[in-house]
């Protein structure tokens, strides 16, 4: 499944399995990154997943490219092993004061607000990856009719919680951090937890993401 | 703890950006934290090994300007790393201290740590552990994401550190080292090198960048010719590794570095080498960088090399 295995650097294979992104191309992705994970090999000391490429970085003192480059070649994986999916359900809040980019997303898509939001909680999403800043889950995909581009000026703070879309993704931004994504409302719910040190992502690749809508009231009643 | 058995630090002055830097830790990337710990790693093993610590111990690190520290307390050593002007202030008087040394301190002392001199990073630490929590596995402190102990946040003043497991049967050691530096900049071409139009892979090599203030420990931001890109200025947003070359799409090169975030969406024209990243960290905002293209095995072996001077140079250590 892993087209081709590459260096980035001197420190890390890069593992290339296409260039599409699509779950299936993913969820290939996902399951070398578990199986890897799970193997606990000496040296490895870090599995980045991300759409449709995993990389390795590994400590030179212990491992050469063409060392580990055959171990992880010799890998079989079996096709049809399933993927573990969780269904996580998170509330988010439209009120004016969260949704920063409504009127934006009006204009490019040529939609009500109101048609907007109804199709953004239609769907279910599929956790692609996470990461970028702790936490933070990509998500997709949008039906066709929601997709636009990144703010032309990225936002210097994006406020944490904000649940954004671009292209046929959405994400959670789970610290305040710089960013370009349309802003649709923001959710209460602590998406990364740095006390739980064994699991602090609320969401993980693979994982299946349901938004549900809700008032202001209820936001600041989960808040408290 | 009653105050006389306290032996601790106060802070009279934080400095840029002080904090706890150990290794850092491993195996979080998948869940977006980097690796973290100390920019210039041979300076923090020279620390650890001068104060004849545990190789992984919390130490100090600060940049371009460091802390001002009182220490309360039972007699102790310190040391520093890095190309750094610090004084020491006691109830004799005033001295100019040496990299490389380590000098005693008594209940009262203060150690001023002016400034790194044509340099970035330096390291301050004690015959003893500074008393941190771990946060997997690490005291590294990342300020982007709050993570490490001081609820992962830099040194501020009036901050007050705590010293356990003084080493008591320790002697002063030293080591004569003025520090390494090197010309150029060595990398491995990237995995989107072909993504450049030929001539600004030529500029790459050839022609120098400038690094600006836009630099700290997430990255490191380069301005010089233009780098034209002739396929896609985004790419499909893929891991990242430290070191990473990225050019942004106003074609600019970023050097991703310790905090680095975990993925990103720039097309990678090149990787600096690990035998080289100690002494990129180093380089000062306002000076130039070339760029040099070495192939893999010569990283490799390269690497081995920077090694062995590292362990070469803690055998000096008398």
């Amino acid at each position: 499944m892993i087209k081709n295995i590459l260096n980035l650097g001197d420190a890390a294979l890069y593992c290339d399995f296409g260039n599409d992104v699509n779950q299936e191309i993913n969820s290939n992705v996902i399951k070398y990154f578990y199986h890897i994970k799970k193997l606990n090999l000496k040296g490895i000391t870090n599995l980045t997943p991300s759409y449709n490429k995993l990389i390795i970085s590994y400590d030179l003192n212990i491992h050469s490219f063409l060392s580990l480059k055959k171990k992880i070649e010799n890998i079989e994986i079996k096709e049809n092993k399933k993927l573990e999916k969780n269904l996580i359900k998170i509330p988010v809040c439209c009120d004016n004061d969260f949704a920063l980019d409504i009127k934006r997303v009006e204009n490019k898509l040529k939609l009500k607000s109101e048609i907007i939001l109804e199709k953004f909680f239609s769907k279910n999403y599929f956790c692609y990856m996470t990461g970028f800043v702790a936490g933070m889950p990509f998500l997709g995909d949008l039906a066709q009719d929601m997709r636009l581009k990144r703010l032309e000026t990225p936002r210097v703070k994006v406020p944490k919680g904000s649940v954004g879309i671009t292209e046929q993704f959405c994400n959670i931004y789970t610290f305040e951090t710089p960013g370009g994504w349309n802003i649709l409302g923001n959710t209460p719910q602590n998406i990364f937890d740095t006390s739980n040190q064994s699991n602090p992502n609320l969401v993980n690749p693979g994982d299946t993401i349901k938004f549900h809508r809700i008032t202001l009231d209820q936001y600041n009643e989960i808040k408290r | 703890m009653k105050s006389k058995d306290r032996n601790y630090f106060k802070i009279l002055r934080a400095g840029i950006n002080t904090t706890y830097q150990d290794l850092g830790r491993n195996n979080l990337y998948h869940i977006g934290i980097p690796f973290s710990g100390a920019m210039d790693k041979r300076n923090f093993q020279l620390l650890n090994s001068l104060l004849q610590n545990d190789y992984n111990s919390p130490v100090i690190e600060f940049a371009y300007q460091g802390p001002h520290l009182k220490y309360f307390g039972k007699d102790i050593f310190f040391c520093i790393s890095g190309n750094v002007s610090f004084k020491i202030i006691t109830k004799e008087g005033v001295i100019d201290g040496n990299s490389y040394q380590c000098y005693l301190l008594k209940n009262g002392d203060e150690v001023d740590i002016h400034s790194t001199n044509k340099s970035v990073y330096g390291y301050f630490s004690i015959n003893g552990t500074f008393a941190v929590d771990y946060y997997w596995g690490s005291c590294s402190i990342n300020t982007q994401a709050q993570i490490g102990p001081n609820n992962g946040n830099k040194f501020s003043k009036d901050l007050e550190i705590e010293v356990i497991d003084i080493n008591n049967s320790f002697n002063k050691r030293k080591l004569n080292y003025l520090g390494s530096t090197i010309e150029n900049i060595r990398v491995i071409k990237g995995t989107n090198y072909d993504y450049f139009s030929d001539s600004s892979q030529n500029k790459f090599f050839k022609e120098s960048f400038k690094i600006t203030k836009l630099s700290d420990r997430m990255g490191m931001r380069l301005e010089g010719p233009k780098i034209e890109n002739i396929v896609d200025p985004n790419i499909k947003s893929e891991g990242l590794v430290k070191g990473v070359i990225q050019i942004t799409s106003a074609g600019d090169p970023i050097i991703m570095l310790s905090d680095h975030g975990t993925i990103g969406g720039y097309p990678k024209i090149a990787t600096v080498i690990s035998a080289d990243y100690d002494r990129l960290v180093q380089l000062t905002p306002g000076s130039n960088i070339k760029f040099k293209d070495v192939s893999l095995e010569d990283a490799e072996t390269l690497y081995k090399l920077y090694q062995m001077e590292t362990n070469n140079l803690i055998s000096q250590i008398k």
